[in-house]
C-alpha cells in the first residue's frame, strides 16, 4: 500500500519534471544529415518576412528556442562569425539593433534564420556557404534571444566578461524596449 | 601468508617498471621530476614499511595463542602498561616518520624550479581544449605564438607563465616536471629543465569540460642548434603556397570562414579564437594530440571535427570535396 | 509541574505487561500510509534513511560500472564525452552526499537514542523533515540525470567551468541546489544527535562511559554543524552567480575563482573524516564485543577522535597544492595534513592492542574489521604521500588519487559499515546475517576491492589523469584499464552476494536474542527489534560496559507518565536527571513543510520570485509543525 503510493508518487513527479525539462538539457554536437536537410525546408511568405518552420522543427521539440545548449551554441557562433561588428552586443552598429524589441522583418525563427542563411537588403550578407544550417538555426536562437521580451528558462548564461547590457536570460528587450512616438506595427512589438 | 607478501611484492615491481613511457612520473627526463621522483621513492618504501610492520603486528593479535578469558572485564594491568608503552612509542615513531616527511618535502620544494638568469620565457594559455604558447621576447616583433607543442633547449631552464584563458586548466608534463594549474585571472610560474632530448607528453590535468580527456601537448626537447634553428622558422612568415593545389587551398581558406578564427602570418588571416595555423604542419599533432599530421587526418578533421572531437570549439565548415582537398594540402604544406 | 498532568499513571503503579501495552500505545506508529508519513519514530526514519541511502549506493555502483566498462579499451564510444561527465559527476555526488554522509547519520539516527538509553531522539519531527529533504533532494539529481538533466561538472564543480558562462542550462543549478537539500538534512541530523547526546544520555553515563560510536558521532555531528555552511554559502554564491547575475567568481568584475575552491574545501575535506569517524565508533564497538574486552585506550580513542575533528579544519589547502598558493602556506598545510596520521596511528594502534589482549571471535564484523585496518593503513599512507607538496604536484587529480579516496573511503567506511550492518543486523530486524555467506561476500568484496583499486596507483604514476572519458591507444594505460574494469565485476559481485545476504536473512534468518553476541552496550539490553518505546524502563548506568558489568539485570530508573510520550532529560556531563520531558507526537507537518520546502527550492532553479511565493506555504506548514496543544513539554 505505502509502496504503491510512494512509487505512485514518484512516477508522477518523474512525469511533471519530464513535461517541464524535455529536451532541454540535451547536447547535440553534431546533428544527423537528413534532419539537417530538412531544417533547410524553411517555408518562407512570398515578402520573405515570417513563414511557417519546417515540420521536423516542431517535432524536434522547437530545440533552438527551448534547449539552453543550443543557445549557448549560437552566442558563440554570434562572436565567431563575426556578427559583433555590425550589430555589436545587440546594441546594433552598422546593423540594425536587437535589443530594442524592434524586428525589422519580424521576431518569427523563420525570419531570423531566413536573414541569417539568404541575408536582407542593406549590407546583410547571406551566410549559406559560411554555416551549417544547425548552426544558422543556433545563432537565429540566440539572435531572438537577444530581443526576448519576456525572459526565458532556457537561456544562455551571463558572460564573464565586463559586458554593457543585461543578461540574455532576464528578457533584455523588455527593459530596453521603446515604443517611440509612433504606434506599433504588428509584427514589431511586444504585444502585437 | 609470506608466499602472498611475495607475491604482493613481485606484482609491484612488475607493476611500477611498467611506469616508463613518454608520460610517466615515475620516468624522469627532467631536473625537476628526478628530483620528484627520488622523493616519491623515499616516501613510498618507507610507507610500504609501516604498512608491513602494522600488518605483522596485527596478524600475531589476531592469531596468537591465548588463555581463555571467561570474564570479559578481567584485564591483566602489567600488561595493559606495557601495552601503553609500546603504543606511546608508536606514535612516537609516526611522530617521527611524519616529521622526516614534512621535512623533506619543504627541502625539496625549495629546490624546485631553479632558474639561471637569462633563460627562455613561454607564456602557455590553456583554453577549451587546446594550448596557445606564446614564445616571448624583449623585442615584440621577435615573439609569436605556436599551439600544442612546446619545444625547449636540452639542458637549459625554460621559465612558464601559465594562464587560464576560459576554465581552470592544468599544465603536467610528468617526465619533466609536476603539474601547475592555469587559473582563470591568475598567473602561475612553473620553470621545466629537460635533462635529455626526447619527446615528453602532457596532459590537462583538470577537469576542464566535454573534451579534457583529448586536451594533450607536446614537449620536445632538443640540442641549441636544432632549438634556434626552429625559433627561427617559427618566426616567420608562413611559407608561400607551393603548386596549383596549395594556391587553391589558400584562396579557399581566406575566403571561407577558416580565417575568422585562424592566424596563418602573411596573410590576411588573423583570428585569435582557434591556434595559430602559420606553420602547422611543422607541428607533429594536430586536434591537441588528438591525429598525426597527415594529409588525410588535416582532411578527416576539417570534415567533421565533431565526430572527432565530439564538443570542442571548431565548427563545420560546409565544403565541397574540392575545397577541402585543397585546404587540408595547404595547411600540411604550412611548414 | 501542574497537578492534572501529574495525575497520570506512572511506571511504578502497574505490573510489566501492563507497563509494555500501555508504552506501546503512547509510542505507537499509526498503521498505513498516513502513519508512515507521520511517524516520528527514530528507529522507522532510521530504517528508511539506511534503506534509501543503500540504494543510492547501489544506483552510485552502476554508474561506477558504467565508467569501467567505458574505460576497459582505449578510445571507446560505448559512452560519450557529454553523457560520461554526468556520470562521473553523479557518481561522485551520489556517493558522497546522498550515501556516505547520510548512512552514518543514519545509523547514528538509529542506534544513538538506544546505545545511550533513552526512548527518541531529540527533535523527533525535524528528524521527520531531514529525511523527507535527503529522499526529495535525491530524487531532484536522479530524475535530473534521467532526463539527460544530470550535473556534469564534478562533484567540487569548480568554477568557471561550473559557472554561468561555462555551463549553460539548468545542470550546475541541479547540482547546486541538491547541495542545499541534503546538507539542510545532514544539519538537522546533527543538531539532533548534539542534543540527544548532551541530555538525554541514561542516568549515570556521565561522558567518559559514553560508548565510542556516540562520541564518535557527537563528534562527527560538530564536524557537520561548522563544515556544511561553508559549502552551503559557497553552493548559493554559485547559484547567485548563475541566476541573478551576482559576480563572486568572476574574476573580470573583481570575483576570485579560488574562493570557490577554499570555501568548498574548508567543507570537503572535514566531510572525509564526517564519513570517516563514524567508522571508528563503529570499528571501535565491534573491536571490543569480538575481543571480549572493553576497548583499549578509551581516552586515548576519544582525545584521537576530538583532535581529528579539530585538525580537519586545519588542512584543506592541500587540495589546492598546484593552485599556485604561497610556498611557505603550503607547507604549514604540509605539516598538518602529516599531524592528521598521529591520531589516525593512536586509533590503529589501540585496535591492535584491543585484539591482542583480547580474545577475538572471527564472527564476520570481525572480518570486517581486520580488513579495515589492513585497507585502511594503505589509504592512510597513500595520504600522507599526497599532503607532501612536490609529491603531490605529480599524483594530484591522477588515479593515484582516485585509488587513494577509494582506499580510504571504501576501505576506511563502508568495509566498517558493511561490517557495522551484520553486527547490528539482529537488532534492527531481530534475525541474524548468514555467516556463510557473509564470509563469501566478505573476500569478493576485499579481494575484489584490492585488485581493482590497487593497479589505479600505477596508472597514476603512468600520468593518467582522472575525470577522462577515454584515453588514445598509444599510452600504456589499456593493460591495467582492462584488468581494472574485470576485477570490478568481482567487487560488485561481492555486493549483490552481500544485498542477497540480507533480503535472505531479513526472511529466514536464525532468529536473534535481544543479546546474540554478548555485547557490552545499552542497545542490546532491549528486544531486538526494540518496541517503539525502546526500554520499558530507562535503564540506570554504572560503567562504560553496562551488560558485561551487570549481565543478570540492568538496574533502572522509573517514575516516568505512561499516558504521554515521556523521557530522562540528564545533566551534560555527569548525567543526572534532571527533568521529566515530553517526546513530540506524531506528525504529518514535517512531510508537508519538506514538500513545500522543495517546492521552493526547486522553483528557485527557474525563477528568484519562487523564493518569494515558495516562502508562504513553508511557513504555513511551520505554523502547523509548531501549532502549541497547550500541555507543558517538561516536569522536574
Amino acid at each position: 500500500m505505502r509502496r504503491r503510493a510512494v512509487s505512485t508518487g514518484f512516477a508522477a513527479l518523474v512525469l511533471v519534471l519530464a513535461a517541464g525539462g524535455c529536451q532541454r538539457e540535451e547536447r547535440q554536437t553534431r546533428l544527423d544529415p537528413p534532419i539537417a536537410a530538412a531544417l533547410d525546408g524553411v517555408a518562407l511568405m512570398p515578402d520573405r518576412i515570417s513563414g511557417a518552420p519546417p515540420a521536423v522543427y516542431v517535432a524536434l521539440g522547437k530545440p533552438y528556442e527551448r534547449n539552453a545548449f543550443n543557445l549557448a551554441e549560437g552566442k558563440r557562433l554570434y562572436g565567431w562569425f563575426g556578427c559583433a561588428a555590425c550589430h555589436g552586443e545587440g546594441e546594433g552598429g552598422k546593423g540594425p539593433a536587437f535589443l530594442d524589441g524592434w524586428w525589422a522583418y519580424g521576431p518569427s525563427m523563420v525570419s531570423i534564420v531566413s536573414s541569417i542563411r539568404d541575408g536582407r537588403p542593406h549590407g546583410m550578407p547571406p551566410f549559406r556557404d559560411k554555416m551549417t544550417t544547425e548552426q544558422i538555426w543556433q545563432l537565429a536562437g540566440y539572435v531572438q534571444t537577444i530581443g526576448a521580451y519576456s525572459a526565458k528558462t532556457a537561456a544562455p548564461g551571463r558572460s564573464d566578461a565586463k559586458q554593457r547590457r543585461p543578461a540574455e536570460n532576464r528578457a533584455p528587450a523588455a527593459l530596453l524596449f521603446d515604443p517611440g512616438p509612433t504606434p506599433l506595427h504588428p509584427d514589431q512589438g511586444p504585444e502585437p | 601468508m609470506r608466499r602472498v607478501q611475495r607475491a604482493v611484492a613481485l606484482a609491484l615491481a612488475v607493476g611500477l617498471a611498467g611506469c616508463s613511457g613518454w608520460q610517466s612520473a615515475l620516468d624522469p627526463h627532467g631536473t625537476d621530476a628526478a628530483r620528484l621522483a627520488g622523493l616519491m621513492w623515499f616516501v613510498m618504501a618507507t610507507c610500504a614499511a609501516v604498512w608491513v610492520l602494522v600488518v605483522l603486528t596485527l596478524a600475531p593479535a589476531l592469531w596468537r595463542r591465548r588463555a581463555p578469558r571467561p570474564d570479559p572485564l578481567a584485564l591483566d594491568a602489567p600488561r595493559e602498561r606495557r601495552m601503553r608503552a609500546v603504543i606511546a612509542g608508536a606514535v612516537g615513531a609516526t611522530v617521527v616518520v611524519i616529521s622526516v616527511f614534512t621535512l623533506t618535502s619543504f627541502v625539496t620544494t625549495r629546490g624546485l624550479g631553479v632558474t639561471g638568469s637569462d633563460e627562455p620565457t613561454i607564456r602557455v594559455r590553456g583554453r577549451q581544449w587546446w594550448w596557445e604558447v606564446e614564445y616571448l621576447d624583449r623585442d615584440p616583433a621577435r615573439a609569436f605564438k605556436t599551439a600544442n607543442e612546446i619545444h625547449v633547449p636540452v639542458g637549459r631552464p625554460v621559465r612558464l607563465r601559465l594562464e587560464g584563458d576560459d576554465v581552470i586548466h592544468s599544465f603536467w608534463v610528468p617526465s619533466l616536471a609536476g603539474k601547475q594549474d592555469m587559473i582563470p585571472g591568475r598567473t602561475n610560474e612553473l620553470v621545466i629543465r629537460a635533462e635529455r632530448p626526447g619527446l615528453y607528453r602532457g596532459q590537462c590535468a583538470e577537469f576542464c569540460g566535454i573534451q579534457h580527456a583529448h586536451m594533450a601537448f607536446l614537449v620536445v626537447a632538443e640540442d641549441e642548434v636544432a632549438y634556434a634553428r626552429w625559433l627561427e622558422i617559427q618566426r616567420s612568415d608562413a611559407a608561400p603556397p607551393s603548386g596549383p593545389e596549395q594556391e587553391a587551398g589558400r584562396a579557399a581558406f581566406l575566403s571561407r570562414q577558416c580565417a575568422a578564427c585562424h592566424t596563418v602570418r602573411g596573410t590576411p588571416a588573423a583570428g585569435t579564437t582557434g591556434p595559430d595555423l602559420t606553420h602547422v604542419g611543422s607541428r607533429r599533432t594536430i586536434g591537441a594530440g588528438l591525429l598525426d599530421t597527415t594529409r588525410g587526418a588535416m582532411a578527416a578533421w576539417i570534415a567533421d571535427p565533431q565526430t572527432l572531437k565530439p564538443g570542442n570549439n571548431m565548427p563545420l565548415v560546409p565544403l565541397d570535396a574540392d575545397a577541402l582537398r585543397d585546404i587540408s594540402a595547404y595547411l600540411v604544406g604550412l611548414e | 509541574m501542574t497537578q492534572d498532568h501529574d495525575a497520570g499513571t506512572r511506571d511504578h503503579q502497574v505490573d510489566r505487561t501492563m507497563l509494555e501495552a500501555r508504552l506501546a500505545k503512547t509510542w505507537r506508529t499509526d498503521p498505513g500510509l498516513w502513519g508512515a508519513l507521520a511517524t516520528v519514530d527514530h528507529k522507522i526514519i532510521g530504517r528508511r534513511y539506511i534503506v534509501t541511502a543503500f540504494v543510492f549506493l547501489a544506483l552510485g555502483g552502476v554508474l561506477a560500472m558504467l565508467m569501467r566498462l567505458q574505460l576497459a579499451g582505449p578510445e571507446a564510444r560505448i559512452i560519450g564525452p557529454d553523457r560520461y561527465n554526468q556520470i562521473f559527476t553523479m557518481h561522485g555526488t551520489t556517493m558522497m552526499f546522498l550515501f556516505a554522509v547520510p548512512v552514518m547519520e543514519a545509523v547514528a539516527v538509529y542506534l544513538v537514542p538506544l546505545m545511550i538509553g533513552t526512548r527518541n531522539i531529540a527533535f523527533p519531527r525535524l528528524n521527520a523533515f531531514s529525511y523527507w529533504m535527503f529522499l526529495f533532494g535525491g530524487l531532484l539529481l536522479w530524475v535530473a540525470f534521467a532526463l539527460d538533466m544530470g550535473p556534469d561538472v564534478g562533484w567540487f564543480a569548480y568554477v568557471p567551468l561550473s559557472g554561468p558562462q561555462f555551463s549553460a542550462g539548468k545542470r550546475a543549478d541541479i547540482w547546486a541546489q541538491m547541495i542545499t537539500f541534503t546538507e539542510v538534512a545532514a544539519l538537522a541530523v546533527a543538531v539532533e544527535i548534539v542534543v540527544t547526546v548532551f541530555k538525554q544520555r541514561a542516568p549515570g553515563m556521565s561522558l567518559d562511559r559514553v560508548p565510542l560510536f556516540v562520541w564518535a558521532m557527537l563528534v562527527t555531528s560538530f564536524l557537520v554543524i561548522i563544515a556544511m555552511p561553508a559549502v552551503m554559502v559557497a553552493s548559493t554564491m554559485l547559484i547567485l552567480d548563475r541566476l541573478v547575475g551576482t559576480h563572486f567568481f568572476n574574476p573580470a568584475e573583481g570575483g576570485d575563482v579560488l574562493l570557490w575552491q577554499h570555501l568548498f574545501w574548508f567543507f570537503g575535506h572535514p566531510e572525509v573524516y564526517i564519513i570517516f569517524l563514524p567508522a571508528v565508533g563503529m570499528v571501535s564497538t565491534m573491536v571490543a564485543t569480538f575481543a571480549r574486552r572493553p576497548v583499549f585506550g578509551y581516552l586515548a580513542l576519544v582525545m584521537a577522535m576530538v583532535a581529528t575533528g579539530i585538525l580537519a579544519f586545519g588542512l584543506w589547502v592541500h587540495h589546492m597544492f598546484v593552485t599556485g598558493l604561497p610556498r611557505l602556506g603550503e607547507s604549514f598545510f604540509t605539516a598538518s595534513s602529516m599531524a592528521i596520521a598521529v591520531p589516525a596511528g593512536i586509533q590503529i594502534f589501540c585496535w591492535i592492542a584491543t585484539l591482542w589482549s583480547g580474545t577475538p571471535r572471527f564472527a564476520t564484523p570481525l572480518l570486517w574489521v581486520v580488513a579495515f585496518i589492513v585497507t585502511f593503513v594503505i589509504g592512510g599512507l597513500t595520504g600522507v604521500m599526497v599532503a607532501s607538496v612536490p609529491f603531490d604536484t605529480q599524483v594530484h587529480d591522477t588515479y593515484f588519487v582516485v585509488a587513494h579516496f577509494h582506499y580510504v573511503l571504501i576501505g576506511g567506511a563502508v568495509f566498517p559499515l558493511l561490517g557495522a550492518v551484520t553486527y547490528w543486523f539482529p537488532k534492527f530486524t531481530g534475525r541474524m546475517m548468514s555467516e556463510r555467506l557473509g564470509t563469501w561476500s566478505f573476500w569478493l568484496i576485499v579481494v575484489g576491492f584490492n585488485l581493482t583499486f590497487f593497479p589505479m596507483h600505477i596508472l597514476g604514476f603512468q600520468g593518467m589523469p582522472r575525470r577522462i572519458y577515454t584515453y588514445q591507444p598509444d599510452l600504456p594505460w589499456h593493460g591495467l584499464n582492462l584488468f581494472v574494469s574485470l576485477c570490478a565485476v568481482m567487487l560488485v559481485a561481492g555486493f549483490v552476494l552481500f544485498a542477497v545476504n540480507v533480503v535472505r536473512s531479513l526472511r529466514c534468518g536464525v532468529p536473534a536474542g535481544d543479546n546474540p553476541w554478548d555485547a557490552p552496550t545499552l542497545e542490546w539490553a532491549t528486544s531486538s527489534p526494540p518496541p517503539p518505546y525502546n526500554f520499558a524502563h530507562i535503564p540506570v548506568v554504572g560503567g562504560s560496559n553496562p551488560l558485561w558489568e551487570s549481565p543478570e539485570k540492568l538496574p533502572v530508573a522509573s517514575g516516568l507518565c505512561l499516558d504521554r510520550r515521556e523521557l530522562i532529560v540528564s545533566s551534560v556531563v555527569e548525567a543526572q536527571p534532571e527533568a521529566r520531558e515530553s517526546s513530540p507526537q506524531n506528525s504529518v507537518w514535517p512531510f508537508f513543510a519538506a514538500i513545500a520546502t522543495s517546492v521552493m527550492l526547486i522553483g528557485s532553479i527557474f525563477t528568484p520570485w519562487a523564493v518569494v511565493w515558495g516562502a508562504v506555504p513553508v511557513f504555513v506548514t511551520l505554523v502547523g509543525w509548531f501549532w502549541p496543544k497547550g500541555t507543558p513539554e517538561d516536569a522536574a
